[in-house]
C-alpha cells in the first residue's frame, strides 16, 4: 500500500467467552477509500468490524487480542468515549432514537459534545443531514418523530447522526439489508459521496453490492481473512480457491 | 387446546367447575364494592358529596368530614414517592447497568426481602426507633408526616426498583450501542435512550407504588399521629384514611359512626382502584410494545 | 465559533467525571437500602431474642398491668387463620387459575383478571370491612371465620396470578403428549399439565400464605383478639400481628419486649417460608434445565 494506511489492524482475535469468532486477521485500511468485507454468515466480518470501533468488548464475555493502530495509535489504550467520536457506526437496523425529532436524532452526538449554540446546531445539522442525502426530505418536518420515516429515511438519518459530530472514519454493518432495492441505492449512490471525505467500512452479504461501492474488499470465511485485495481483482482474479468459490456462489 | 374434539362429560364438568370459580372472583369485586355502598348509606345520606371536603371530626356532636384523612393520604404518600423514586431508580439503573450478574441477583433478592416484611413490623421499627429519632432532630412530636412518609417509602420502593429494573431489560441492546457509537458514556446512554425508551414502564410503576401507599394501614397508623387536622407543617401529626379506619372501627359507638368509617373505606377503595388502573395501563402499553 | 471537530477535553473529562460519580451514586442508593434492611433485621433480632424462652410459646397473656405471659394463644391463633384462609383461598385462586390459563384467551378471561387486579390493589383495611359486613354483622360478634376469611380472599389475587405463570410454562409439547395418548383434555391437565408444575404452584402457594401471615389490618375487626384460648371457629380469637399492634401501642415496658419478640417470630416465619419456596424453585429449575 502505498498510502499510509488510517487504521492498521494487526492479529486480531475476537471472541465471545469461549467461543472464537474471529482469528489473526490482519489488514491495512487506506483512506478516503471504501473497504468492504464479504464472506458468508457466521464468518466473523460484522464481529471483525465492531473491534474496530471496539463495541465488540460492550457484549459480556465478549473480549479482543491483537492490536489496532488507528492513526498511528493503539486503540485499546484509547478512552473508547473518545475513539468512537472519531470512528463511528451505522447498524443493520435503523435505529433512531424514538423519543427525538429528526432534528434532535442528527443533533444528539453534537449537543454530547457540548455545541449549545443554537444557530451552530442548526447549521451542522443541515450540513449532516445534505451529505447523508436526506435534507430535501425532511427540511420542512425536522420536528417531527425521527420515527416517522421510512426504512430507507430512517437509515439515511442514522447515517446523518453519525456524520454530524465528523467522524474519521464510518463503519456500516450490513447497512441496506433490511432496506427496500431503491433505498439500497440511495445508499449506494451517498457511499460514493461520502468516501470523497470519509474512509468507509462496509460489511455486506451482498457481493454485487460490494463489487459495486468499494475500492478493496476482504473476504472472510470462519474468522479467518482469506483474501484482501483492489476488488477488481478480488472478483475478476481472486487468489484463493476459496474466494472464488464463495463469488461464483458455490456456497454462502 | 383443541377447540373441535368431542367434549366429554368430564371435559365440561372440568371446564365449567374452573369457569365457576374464576366468576366468584368477579362476583367478589363487586360484592365488595355493593356492601362497602350498602354499609355507608347513613353517611352517605346525611352528608351527601360535602363528606369529601368536610373537615370536622367529632364522634360526640355527629359531625364528620373526610378531608383530614384523604389530605394526609396524599401527602404521606406523595413525601414517600419523593423518597422512594430516586431511590428506587437508583437502585434499578445500579442493577441493570452497573453491578455485575451475582451481585446484582443478591442485592435485587434483598431489596425484594423488603416488600416481605409485615406492616406492623414497619411500624413497631417506627414507633420505637425512628420516632425517637426524629425527636432527637428536633421535630416536637416525632409522629407525623414525614415519619409516616419515610417508613411508606422504604416499604414501597421494592416495587419501583423491580419494575424499573424488568423494564430496563427491555430496551433493545442495537439502540443502546447507537448511542453509545456516538461517543456517548453509559450514563449518557441511559439518558438519551434507556429512560426515555421505559418512561410509560416507569410510570406505571410509580402509580403501582402510589397505590400500594394509599393503602398502607399499620406502618401509617402508628407513627402518624393520628390527629384529624389538616396542618401545613409535615413535622405535624396527621391522619390517613386507612389509619382513622383501624384506630376508630371497633371503638364507633353509633351506626352512623361505623356508617362513616365504612364510607371513608369506600372512598378509599375507589381511589386504589383508579390508581392501580392507570399503572395497568401504562405497564400494559410497554408489554404491547414488544 | 465552536468548532465540533477538535474535541473539546475540558467538556470530555467532566462527562467522564459525571458519568463515575452518577453511577457511584447509584450504588449508594443500593448500598443505603440494604444497610436499612439489615438494620431492621438486626435490631429485631437484638429486641426479640431475649424474650424468645420456653413461657413465650406455652403460656397465655397474663392480664393487664402483671408481668410475664406469652403468646401460645396468638401463635395457635395465627396457624388456625392461616388453614381457614388457605380453605378460601387456595381452590377460588388455583381454579381460577387454571380457568384463565387453560380457558381462558376470551372476554370472560379478560374480564376476570381485570378483577383480580382490582382484588390485589384493594387496601387489606378494605377486605377487613368487607369481612366485617359479611360475617361479623350478621352473626353480631367477631370470629375466626371471618378473619380467616378475610386473609382468604386476600390471598385469592396471588394465588390467581401465581397458578397461572406456572401453568404457563408447562410445555405444550407435554399436553400435546398426553393428549396424542387418547386422554380426554380435562384429564390432560389434571394428570399430567398440574402434576408437572406442582413443585412452582405450591410455592406459590407458600409464598401466599407467608405474606397474608403478617397481615394485620383486616383482623383488627373481624378476628378481632383474644386473651385466652379460642374455642372452635365462632370466637374471637388472638394472633401474633394483632398482638404485636396492640402491645406495641401500649404503654407498657413488658409488653414492648414482648413485641419485638413476637415480630421476631413472625418474622422468621415470614423469612422461612420466603426462603424455603426459593428453594424449592430454584432446585426445580435445576432439574427441568
Amino acid at each position: 500500500m502505498k498510502v499510509e494506511p488510517i487504521l492498521d489492524i494487526r492479529s486480531i482475535h475476537a471472541y465471545f467467552k469461549n467461543n472464537k469468532a474471529v482469528t489473526n486477521v490482519s489488514l491495512q485500511i487506506e483512506p478516503r477509500k471504501v473497504t468492504a468485507l464479504i464472506g458468508p454468515s457466521g464468518c466473523g466480518k460484522s464481529t471483525f468490524i465492531r473491534c474496530i470501533n471496539r463495541m465488540h468488548e460492550v457484549i459480556p464475555g465478549a473480549r479482543m487480542e491483537g492490536e489496532i493502530l488507528f492513526q498511528k495509535k493503539n486503540i485499546l489504550e484509547m478512552d473508547p468515549v473518545l475513539l468512537r467520536r472519531d470512528i463511528g457506526m451505522v447498524f443493520q437496523k435503523p435505529q433512531p432514537f424514538p423519543s427525538m425529532s429528526i432534528f434532535d436524532n442528527v443533533a444528539s452526538g453534537l449537543k454530547l459534545n457540548g455545541l449549545r449554540n443554537r444557530a451552530h446546531l442548526k447549521e451542522e445539522v443541515e450540513k449532516s443531514l445534505i451529505a447523508a442525502a436526506l435534507w430535501e426530505e425532511v427540511k420542512d418536518k425536522l420536528d417531527s418523530a425521527g420515527t416517522s420515516l421510512s426504512g430507507g429515511q430512517q437509515q439515511r438519518l442514522c447515517i446523518a447522526r453519525a456524520l454530524a459530530i465528523k467522524p474519521k472514519v464510518l463503519l456500516l454493518d450490513e447497512p441496506c439489508s433490511a432496506l427496500d432495492p431503491i433505498s439500497t441505492a440511495k445508499i449506494e449512490e451517498l457511499i460514493f459521496e461520502l468516501k470523497k471525505i470519509y474512509t468507509i467500512v462496509i460489511v455486506t452479504h451482498n457481493m454485487q453490492q460490494a463489487a459495486r461501492v468499494s475500492d478493496f474488499t476482504a473476504f472472510l470465511l470462519l474468522g479467518e481473512l482469506i483474501e484482501y485485495d483492489e476488488t477488481t481483482a478480488i472478483f475478476t482474479n481472486p487468489k484463493d480457491r476459496r474466494t472464488e468459490d464463495y463469488i461464483t456462489g458455490r456456497f454462502g | 387446546m383443541n377447540r373441535f374434539k368431542n367434549k366429554s362429560v368430564g371435559d365440561i364438568l372440568f371446564k365449567n367447575t374452573t369457569l365457576f370459580f374464576s366468576l366468584l372472583i368477579l362476583f367478589l369485586t363487586f360484592a365488595i364494592g355493593w356492601e362497602l355502598f350498602s354499609n355507608s348509606t347513613l353517611s352517605l345520606k346525611k352528608f351527601g358529596p360535602g363528606f369529601l371536603w368536610g373537615q370536622a371530626w367529632d364522634p360526640v356532636m355527629e359531625e364528620f368530614g373526610a378531608l383530614p384523612f384523604i389530605y394526609g393520604t396524599l401527602v404521606s404518600s406523595l413525601v414517600a414517592l419523593l423518597i422512594a423514586v430516586p431511590l428506587g431508580l437508583g437502585i434499578a439503573i445500579f442493577l441493570s447497568e452497573l453491578a455485575p450478574p451475582k451481585v446484582a441477583n443478591i442485592t435485587s433478592f434483598l431489596i425484594e426481602l423488603l416488600a416481605a416484611i409485615p406492616s406492623v413490623v414497619y411500624g413497631l421499627i417506627g414507633i420505637f426507633v425512628l420516632v425517637p429519632w426524629m425527636r432527637k432532630a428536633g421535630a416536637t412530636y416525632g409522629v407525623g408526616m414525614i415519619t409516616a412518609g419515610v417508613i411508606l417509602a422504604i416499604m414501597i420502593l421494592p416495587f419501583i426498583s423491580t419494575i424499573s429494573r424488568e423494564i430496563f431489560k427491555t430496551v433493545p441492546q442495537s439502540l443502546k450501542e447507537s448511542a453509545l457509537s456516538l461517543g456517548a458514556t453509559r450514563w449518557e446512554v441511559l439518558w438519551l435512550v434507556t429512560i426515555p425508551f421505559s418512561k410509560s414502564g416507569i410510570f406505571g410503576s410509580i402509580f403501582l407504588a402510589l397505590g400500594r401507599a394509599l393503602g398502607e394501614t399499620m406502618a401509617v397508623t402508628m407513627v402518624i399521629g393520628n390527629r384529624p387536622e389538616i396542618k401545613l407543617s409535615l413535622l405535624e401529626p396527621g391522619y390517613t384514611m386507612a389509619a382513622v379506619i383501624a384506630n376508630e372501627f371497633t371503638e364507633a359507638t353509633s351506626d352512623l359512626y361505623v356508617h362513616t368509617l365504612i364510607e371513608i373505606g369506600l372512598v378509599l377503595f375507589g381511589i386504589t382502584i383508579l390508581i392501580n388502573g392507570i399503572a395497568r395501563l401504562l405497564i400494559y402499553k410497554v408489554a404491547e410494545a414488544h | 465559533m465552536e468548532n465540533v471537530a477538535t474535541i473539546n477535553l475540558d467538556l470530555y473529562q467532566r462527562r467522564r467525571w459525571i458519568n463515575f460519580t452518577a453511577f457511584m451514586l447509584t450504588a449508594l442508593c443500593a448500598i443505603f437500602t440494604i444497610s436499612v434492611l439489615f438494620f431492621i433485621l438486626g435490631y429485631i433480632a437484638y429486641h426479640g431474642i431475649s424474650g424468645i424462652n420456653l413461657n413465650f410459646f406455652t403460656q397465655l397473656p397474663k392480664p393487664v398491668g402483671e408481668e410475664g405471659g406469652g403468646m401460645a394463644n396468638a401463635i395457635v391463633g395465627t396457624l388456625k387463620l392461616l388453614g381457614l384462609a388457605s380453605i378460601v383461598g387456595v381452590p377460588i385462586g388455583f381454579l381460577g387459575g387454571v380457568y384463565l390459563s387453560e380457558y381462558g384467551h376470551n372476554k370472560i378471561g379478560f374480564l376476570v383478571r381485570y378483577a383480580t387486579d382490582i382484588l390485589n390493589g384493594v387496601p387489606s383495611i378494605v377486605m377487613g370491612i368487607f369481612a366485617y359486613t359479611v360475617l361479623v354483622l350478621p352473626l353480631k360478634h367477631f370470629s375466626a371465620l371471618a378473619g380467616g376469611f378475610a386473609l382468604g380472599i386476600m390471598m385469592i389475587p396471588i394465588a390467581v396470578r401465581s397458578t397461572e405463570e406456572f401453568l404457563k410454562v408447562v410445555p405444550h409439547s407435554i399436553r400435546e403428549a398426553g393428549l396424542a395418548l387418547g386422554l380426554p383434555e380435562w384429564k390432560v391437565i389434571l394428570f399430567i399439565v398440574i402434576p408437572t408444575a406442582l413443585r412452582g404452584l405450591l410455592t406459590g402457594i407458600l409464598l401466599d400464605l407467608s405474606r397474608v401471615a403478617g397481615e394485620t389490618a383486616p383482623l383488627l375487626f373481624t378476628a378481632f383478639s383474644n386473651r385466652y384460648w379460642a374455642e372452635g371457629w365462632m370466637e374471637p380469637i388472638a394472633s401474633l400481628p394483632v398482638m404485636i399492634f396492640t402491645y406495641a401501642i401500649s404503654p407498657y415496658e413488658d409488653w414492648h419486649r414482648q413485641a419485638w419478640s413476637a415480630a421476631l417470630v413472625l418474622m422468621l416465619l415470614v423469612l422461612l417460608t420466603n426462603g424455603l419456596a426459593r428453594l424449592i424453585l430454584r432446585e426445580r429449575q435445576g432439574v427441568v434445565l
